[in-house]
């Protein structure tokens, strides 16, 4: 561990004292700011699970059909959910712990519920006929997922989860014609972006 | 500053953690009233990364710390004995996983740590 610097400030009475509590509550400081940084939400994962989106999106503004747009969507979720986990295993296990691991845990708990509750709406509403609402939906719960499971990772995991609902709530009430490039936006380059952000400060 | 924050409230509070009476008094703190238990740099160091986790298992922690095992378990050992700490054993398969939580204690006595330091850093700054 990097020892703390010592800051050099003359002072009359007793100066290694004062010096010393400063260097004590850096060192806490630091400490803190390393273990939060500990994630096993894994960067490159994230970048890979963007580029997936991306070019389901472009698969998909070339469907004419609903059924081939939905099929083009559900497959891409698929591989890019496997990715993650598979993603998200290795890194955990890269750092000596599993994602089985308390905190490993909780961050599954969290993030799988409101994932499965969007597989059921998506169901609802494709009986329905609703597939305009489809990609609010999908980016909204998704990103509630990432914001409840984030809650208890580095910070920059929850805030991507709320870029996501973001997009959701417009996704909601835009034209239908802004469905898919608000996925690639959200799915697509949202992944990317902060994927690169965790992968270059959060180890991978 | 809330001093009732700082005054001991459980029964596993160590007899070293004494409030900033001598701090405040403006006169020369004596740093034996510091909690020596948490002052050492790697045990300060679990609890202040326990702070901030929910739980971290044996090998997190010595990743983290930049440790070996023997330092790392011979000091969260001695967290452990004030309660600081608390330890769980499980099994992973076959493969032992020794996970670390935060007591209330343990975190009443970082916060007592940090007042203290607070309070250190403020009276030489006011004299």
């Amino acid at each position: 561990m990097a020892s703390p610097q010592r800051i050099p400030v003359p002072l009359p009475d007793d100066p290694a004292l004062h010096v010393r509590a400063m260097d004590n509550l850096s060192f806490i400081r630091q400490t803190m700011e390393r273990a939060t940084a500990f994630t096993a939400v894994p960067g490159w994962g994230g970048v890979g699970m963007g580029a997936l989106a991306l070019a389901a999106a472009a698969v998909a503004h070339t469907r004419l059909t609903t059924v081939e747009w939905l099929g083009t969507w559900l497959a891409a979720s698929v591989a890019a959910l496997t990715l993650g986990g598979w993603t998200m295993a290795t890194k955990a296990r890269r750092a000596g712990t599993t994602v089985f691991s308390y905190s490993g845990r909780r961050f599954v708990l969290s993030y799988v519920p409101p994932l499965l509750v969007g597989a059921l709406l998506s169901a609802v509403l494709v009986r329905a006929g609703l597939y305009q609402a489809l990609p609010g939906t999908w980016l909204l719960l998704y990103g509630t997922g990432v914001v409840t499971g984030g809650a208890y990772s580095v910070r920059v995991v929850p805030l991507m989860g709320l870029c996501f609902m973001a997009l959701g709530a417009v996704a909601l009430f835009a034209p239908a014609a802004w469905g898919n490039p608000l996925m690639a936006a959200g799915f697509g380059l949202l992944h990317i972006v902060f994927g690169l952000i965790i992968a270059r400060r959060y180890g991978g | 500053m809330a001093d009732s924050n700082l005054a001991p409230k459980g029964r596993h509070d160590p007899p070293t953690a004494a409030p900033l009476r001598g701090v405040r008094g403006g006169a020369s703190p004596a740093p034996l009233d510091l909690d020596r238990l948490i002052h050492e740099r790697m045990r300060l160091a679990i609890v202040s990364a326990l702070a901030v986790n929910d739980s971290l298992s044996f090998n997190e922690l010595k990743r983290l710390l930049e440790t070996t095992d023997g330092n790392l378990s011979v000091h969260a050992r001695k967290l452990e004995d004030a309660d600081y700490i608390v330890c769980t054993k499980t099994f992973d398969g076959r493969v032992p996983r020794t996970e670390y939580r935060l007591s209330s204690a343990g975190r009443r006595a970082l916060e007592r740590y940090l007042a203290h330091m607070e309070a250190l850093i403020r009276a030489t700054r006011d004299r």
